[in-house]
Parts: structure tokens; sequence; C-alpha cells
């Protein structure tokens, strides 16, 4: 006779792999309305070819490792990393952007590391780093928020959701409409961009692309991630450790340069609100197979992984520091758990311990 | 009120133990075979002292302790010993072992019976009785009471009754606690006198109000100062480092035993089983044990030692769409591989095992490292690195991270999303070592007999060497004392021969010297 008991104890389970994933799936939800709701249904576009890329690119990499495909397909995890990496690149792009990067991602960061619970980096961070170096020109055409056109120009063209299919899949623009005129600098990109012309700070946030603390727009979907979040956190799918010490590190190193010279350096709160911060503070630092798994390692990681991410943006040449921040702590990992475990019970004491 | 610690993770499964506690212990009829296995101890097996042929009496020895860590085995009723030899017991490898068949008189005649009064003997006479009377822990693991009462010159402060019974659907403590707490705290009152122990705590989870009430009960009727303390509800906290830690707030340091910080424990049933065999000089011939889950009545049942578990079982009424049988609780128990083998001391539950109840748990899927598992150890380990050094045969690692301090509690399996077999990884990684240990110790052993032999071997050349040498060396004296003066050939003769000689020698004690590297 066999039995379940030689397995595992065979009463009632809490979340499965897949009930996790699909929870921090939903979690993503109020930030991809808000999307939509600002800069029109382009996204979804994405996410949905994210979604199919992933799912493709999974199933024929299982297969080529032989390993069974149904049940990993099923456990939602190469749907999250499309979903992560569509949000975090342009909606409106040629199509093959996402997906190119969905497949290196699912392919290249996932598979070839042996696939899931054995990837070193954050399969979507890697999928975005890939296409900002290779695609630098697709990466920057952000939309602008509706009603707002570039550099905030009065009553800017806005395409329909069929003329942004049209341009996504053939590339064709309505006549008389160019690219340019769509899409607008990041927040973060167009700061950069008026400091180097030797504009302060305070002028800059006056422009309309802004809002009330970052980005026009873009701050109300970090509001949308924000509040995913803390439903993880209240679901206690993630432990607080790496979006609060993500978040309170972003907020002091980006409050020291603001009182230093607040002309120079926008104040905390933008920093939370640009960018990818939010995303990154609940949804990708967090993931936990390229995270550290002591509290006081995740601490560490994502203090570094904030220090990283503001240097990157404010002094560096990318338009957004997460990316490569969470790439870069990734490698940390392994250093930093062998260097943060606890003591067990029993060995709490300096003498108890062998 | 008492105040209480808490430790680290812990989980909360579904308890179903309303189910058993329904009626009250039941007598199970007297079977009409009865095995008794000679090992039901941890330690060493009792040695068979009756032949396949003996009559026997209720109470009398049948196999006798082996060894320091090794308890009495005793017929549970009179009547004939048919055989002698290995027979299939509860054991999750279901290997056979070691066991009396007895064929019951049903005339149920005692061996006299011989009842002390534990306050006029000293300690040691009274753990000598216990050993006798085959008294070992009933919670589970089934370790000889008398050696943990042989607690040398540590002083303990404090005396730990587990009534915690953390483990889902047990509940024979819980029904013990409720029927007999005067036992109990009789027997509590003995190994407190045993161990010259200060505080008597009972730790009782407090989802058993009717077994606290009953033990306050019993502890104002009996006027001692005892004290029964309800503790939370949570799986593993009758594990004894961790009961310890609620009720003192010590940790065990790792590698020690409780008695190293002052504390002992013992299982609720224990101390019962320890006052019917002082009190009343009657070994341990029967215990208290749960019979439930896919059945129709569930509910415990005293049964003699040697009970098939099938009879037990089939009193309970087992429905038919059960698939298997589990020994112990869900979280730590084992499926009997045959349920025609004999109850044992350590049988403190059966469950009745089907699809609805237990469904098979979907195929493990890889680790996340979500660590759910470090959230819920007790022993506050990173389960989720130990699985990977065990899967990873890096069991130098595994050790590093006190892999040897996992209790095996199942907390970690119970919690893991990926339905990762957690603990089967701990126990493989921990018999390898153990079996690697072994293997090394013989091997060292076998190479230093080796050693020795050798130096041995040349230790006897070099002295005969020596000797030889020396027995010469005085010939050759004697014989120049009476010689006349050598001539000046024979001097250069003799100076050559000395010279060899001396060669021969330094060569001897380099060869022994090179050996020996």
């Amino acid at each position: 006779m066999t039995h379940p008991m030689q397995f595992t104890p065979p009463i009632g389970k809490p979340d499965s792999v897949a009930q996790i994933m699909l929870k921090v799936l939903l979690a993503l939800v109020p930030g991809i309305v808000l999307y939509v709701w600002y800069y029109g249904p382009a996204i979804l576009v994405s996410i949905s070819l994210a979604s199919l890329t992933a799912l493709t690119t999974e199933a024929l990499m299982l297969k080529l490792r032989n390993r069974p495909v149904v049940p990993f397909l099923k456990d939602n995890s190469a749907l999250l990393t499309g979903w992560l990496l569509a949000l975090s690149i342009p909606p409106l792009a040629p199509w093959w952007l996402i997906v190119v990067g969905t497949a290196f991602a699912i392919a290249i960061a996932k598979h070839l590391y042996g696939g899931l619970g054995n990837n070193l980096f954050n399969p979507a961070m890697v999928g975005y780093a890939v296409l900002i170096i290779s695609f630098p020109a697709q990466m920057t055409h952000w939309l602008a928020p509706h009603g707002l056109g570039p550099e905030g120009m009065a009553l800017p063209p806005e395409l329909n959701f069929m003329q942004q299919l049209e341009y996504i899949f053939l590339g064709v623009l309505p006549h008389e409409v160019s690219l340019d005129a769509l899409t607008t600098a990041t927040p973060l990109d167009n700061l950069k961009t008026h400091l180097h012309l030797g504009q302060a700070v305070p002028r800059i946030l006056d422009m309309p692309i802004y809002g009330h603390i970052a980005g026009h727009g873009s701050e109300m979907v970090a509001w949308g991630f924000l509040f995913g979040g803390l439903y993880l956190l209240f679901k206690r799918i993630i432990s607080w450790h790496i979006p609060v010490a993500f978040l309170a590190t972003l907020f002091v190193i980006a409050g020291i340069f603001h009182l230093l010279d607040a002309s120079r350096y926008a104040a905390p709160l933008f920093h939370w609100y640009s960018g990818a911060a939010m995303l990154g503070a609940f949804f990708i630092l967090t993931d936990p197979v390229s995270s550290p798994t002591t509290n006081k390692g995740r601490l560490i990681y994502a203090a570094g992984a904030a220090l990283l991410t503001y240097l990157i943006r404010v002094f560096g040449g990318f338009p957004d520091g997460v990316a490569f921040a969470t790439l870069l702590m990734n490698i940390c990992v392994p250093l930093i758990v062998l260097y943060t475990q606890p003591n067990v019970f029993g060995k709490k004491r300096k003498e108890d311990r062998r | 009120m008492r105040k209480l610690y808490k430790f680290h993770g812990g989980v909360h499964p579904p308890s179903n133990k309303t189910q058993s506690t329904r009626s009250a212990i039941a007598h199970a009829p007297l079977s009409s075979r009865l095995v008794v296995p000679l090992h039901q101890h941890a330690g060493e097996t009792a040695k068979p002292v009756v032949q396949a042929g003996d009559h026997v009496l209720k109470g009398q020895m049948i196999g006798m302790p082996d060894g320091f860590v090794s308890s009495a085995v005793h017929a549970p009723t009179s009547g004939t010993i048919t055989a002698i030899g290995m027979q299939a017991i509860a054991h999750p490898s279901g290997l056979p072992n070691l066991c009396a068949t007895l064929m019951p008189d049903g005339r149920e005649e005692w061996i006299e019976r011989i009842p002390v009064d534990y306050r006029e003997h000293s300690p040691s006479e009274l753990q000598h009785r216990l050993r006798m009377a085959g008294v070992v822990g009933l919670g589970g693991a089934a370790f000889p009471s008398d050696v943990k009462l042989r607690t040398g010159k540590l002083k303990i402060a404090t005396l730990i009754l587990n009534g915690a019974e953390c483990e889902p659907y047990i509940t024979c403590d819980d029904m013990l606690m409720r029927e007999r707490a005067a036992e109990i705290v009789q027997g509590a009152e003995t190994l407190r006198y045993m161990l010259d122990a200060g505080e008597v705590l009972y730790g009782v989870e407090d989802n058993k109000p009717e077994a606290i009430a009953a033990l306050q009960q019993a502890i104002k009727d009996s006027g001692l100062k005892h004290e029964a303390v309800a503790i939370p509800t949570i799986y593993p906290v009758g594990s004894v480092k961790q009961l310890i830690r609620v009720l003192t707030g010590q940790e065990v340091p790792s590698g020690k035993l409780p008695t190293d910080i002052g504390v002992q424990c013992f299982n609720v049933a224990t101390a019962g089983a320890v006052h019917r065999a002082l009190a009343r000089g009657e070994p341990l011939l029967s215990r208290i044990v749960t019979v439930t889950g896919n059945v129709l009545r569930a509910q415990n049942f005293e049964a003699l030692i040697g009970t098939p578990v099938a009879e037990l079982v089939a009193l309970a009424g087992t429905l038919p769409d059960t698939n298997g049988y589990i020994m112990g609780g869900p979280m730590m128990g084992f499926p009997l591989p045959d349920i025609q083998v004999p109850l044992v001391k350590a049988t403190n539950c059966i469950i009745a095992a089907s699809e609805k109840l237990f469904p098979p748990p979907p195929p493990p899927m890889p680790c996340i490292r979500c660590t759910r598992c470090v959230e819920v150890c007790p022993a506050e380990l990173q389960p989720q690195d130990l699985y990977w050094f065990a899967r990873s045969r890096e069991f130098g690692r595994a050790q590093a991270f006190s892999l040897f301090d996992c209790i095996e509690c199942g907390a970690c399996s119970y919690v893991c999303p990926s339905n990762i077999p957690l603990v089967q990884f701990y126990r493989f990684a921990k018999s390898e070592i153990r079996a690697r240990e072994h293997d090394k110790q013989l091997a060292d052993q076998a190479r230093e007999r080796h050693e020795y032999h050798e130096y041995r071997i040349e230790r006897e050349k070099r002295e005969k060497a020596e000797r030889l040498a020396a027995k010469e060396k005085a010939a050759l004296a004697s014989r120049h004392a009476g010689d006349p003066p050598l001539t000046s050939q024979q001097k250069t003769e003799q100076a050559e021969l000395e010279t060899r000689r001396a060669h021969i020698l330094e060569r001897a004690k380099s060869e022994v010297e090179h050996a020996g590297e």
C-alpha cells in the first residue's frame, strides 16, 4: 500500500505555487487598470502578447528539457514574468519588442539556468536589460497620458485603439501623425534632460507632464502598484522586509540629496512614485527565487537595490535604475544569504554553537 | 496567571479531535491471539525469558531488559506462549522483529502484584522497579522511563508533564486526563520525588478545557502544589524542547538534554503508568489508543499490548472507501504496511485513511525559495537550504546548517506550496550521514588495529635485534676479559666486526622508523 503520508502531511494544504503566482498577478490588476485609464488600452495588447509569448516559450523549453509541460504551464510563473516585462517597457511599440524580450527572459534567463526556482537573475529584468541595450530607440517612445502631448503641448493627437493596433502590428501611423508627436520622455528622463539644460527642479516639475508628486498619470499607476503590493503583504505572499527596506532607503538617500540641494535633486516622494520604484519594491525585488531567503539578507538586498536605483537614476545614463539595480543585487544574493544566517533554536548563545 | 513564552513558527492544521472524544474510553475485548514484540522501546531488545509451550500469568515477565537502555516486556494476560520468533510489527519498513505469541486462556490470572509506597524507597530502587515493570514513554518515542530518571548530579528545578497532544486526530492523552487525572497526578508526584524536582507543571493545549479542568480538580483533591497550565494550541508545542520553551522561557541548547538546564519532561500517560507500576504493582500491559479517521465510531480504546491493530480498527467500524492506515498522527506518523501487526507501547493512534480525508498530494514542483518553511520551522532552521543540500548530497553543508537540530515535525512540508516532501529529504540526509560516520568509525578502528599490529611486529623485531646485539657484545666482552692481548691483526678484524654490527643495527632501526611512517 502506498499512502500520501509518505510524501507530505496529507491534511489541508495552504497555497500552492500556482495560487501564489495567481495572487501576484491579481495584485497587478489595480495598477494595470489605472494604466489603461491614463494611457489607453495599448498596455493590454502588450500584456497579451507577453502572455502568449511567455506560455509558448515556456512550453517549448519544457519540451526541449524533457519536463512535464502541463503542470509547469499551470504554475503561472511564466505569465508573471511576461506581465512584469510588459509593464516595464513602452506599450506603444512594435509587437516584436515585447515578444523578443519575453522569449529571452523565459528561454535564457529562466530555462537555461534550470527553470522555475533555479534562476539566479530576475527573468523579467533580464528581458528588460536586453531590450534597453539592444533597442534603445524603441524603449524611449513612451505614450503620453491622456490629455498631454509631448512636453505638454496642448491638444496633442491621440490614437484610438484600432490605430494603436495598426501601429503595433503593422508599424503604420495615421496620415500626418509622427511617432514623436504621440510619445514623450518619461518624467524621470524629462527631469534629467532639463537639469542638463541648467533648469532647477521646482521649475521643471511645474511642467504639465508632472502631477502632484511625480509624473502625471504614472504617479497614479504607482499608487495602483502600491495598493496591489499592500494586498500581497496582507495576504502574506511577500514579507515586509524588501518593500520597506527598498522604499525607506530610497527615501533616505533621495532625502539627503534633496536637503543638500533642492534645485538639483528631486524630493524623496518623487522617486517613490517615478519609474519602476513601486513595481520594483513590491513585485520585482520580491521575486522569491532571485532574492535572499533570510530576513536580514532581504533588508540588505533591498537597501542595496535602492541605493543603486538612485545612483543610476540620478548619475547614470539609463532612464530608470530599478532593472539594473535588481540584476546587480541578484548577483550578491548567495553571499548575502551566507552571511546573514540566523541562529537556530538552542544555538542562540555563543557557547552552544559548534 | 503564569507567564508563557513563544517559540518560533508552528502551524495550525485542522485538529480533527472532536470525532474521537464524544464517548468515554472503551475496553477492547480480549483478542484470541496476542503478539508481543520484544523490542517496543528505544534501546536494546529485551531478552526472551520464556519458551514456546510455557504457561504464563498476566503480568509475568517474558522479556528481560538487556543493556542500559532497555526495558522489560510482560505477558498482557494469562495463557500459553505458542511461539517466539520473527513477526511483522508496526514499523515503516515492514520488517519483522522478535515477538512472543500468546494464546490467552481467558482467565486473566495475575502474578502476585506487590504495591509499594514510593516514599519508603530510594529513587534508585524505584528506577529498578520501573525498568522491571516495562515503563516507557507513552508519548510515542517509547524511551525507557528509568533512564530518564537517572539524572545523576543534575538538579531538576522543573518537572513537566506533557499533555499538549498537539498532533491532529490524536486524543488518547486528552481522554486519559479527563478520566484518570488522579492517577496522573499521583504518578507525577512519584516522578517529582524520584527526581527531587522543584515545581511540577502540566502543559496542556487550551483546546482541551475538560482535561485541564480534570487535572486542576485532581491536583486540588491531592493537596499537592502542582500546576496545570493551559498553553496555546499550536503544532508542534508538544515537542519537548518547544514545550519547555513555552513553559519556562528556556531553550535547551542544541545537542543537550533538558536535564542540562534543570528540566525533565514526561508524557502524562507515562506518569499514569508509573503510578500503576508502583502503587499497584502492575507492569505496563495495556495502553489507550485513538482509533479514528475514516471510521463509523471514532473512539479511544484501552487495549492490551499485542492486540492486532486490525481488531481495533474493526471495533471502530472502518468505512468501505478506506484505502490505508496511519499509525500515529498525520504529521509525524507513518503508513502501516499491514494491519495484522500488534499494538505496541508506542501506538497512540490509528487513523483509517481515505482518498477523501487525505487526497494524494499533487506532484512536487521545484522549490521557489518562498521561505514559508522558514516561517513555520520551530527549530528556526532554513529548510529550503537543507532541502537543497540534501538533494545535492552536500551532507557536510547540511550538517553545518544544523540538519541534526531538525525535529522532523513536518511543519515545513505542511506549508510547502511546491508539495515537496521535505522531511523525507532530511531523514535521508541524516541516515546517510549516520551511515557514513558509522563506516568511518569502522574504518578508523580497522586502521588503528592494523597500525598497532604493524607497530607491534616492528617493535618485536627491533627488540630482538637489540637483544641480540647486547648479547653478542656481552659475549665478546667476557671473551676479551680472559683472553691474552690481541695482535694488531686481530684488533683490526674486531674493529671491522664492530662497525659491521653497528651498521646492521643502524639499518634495522631505520627500517623500523620507515615502516612507522
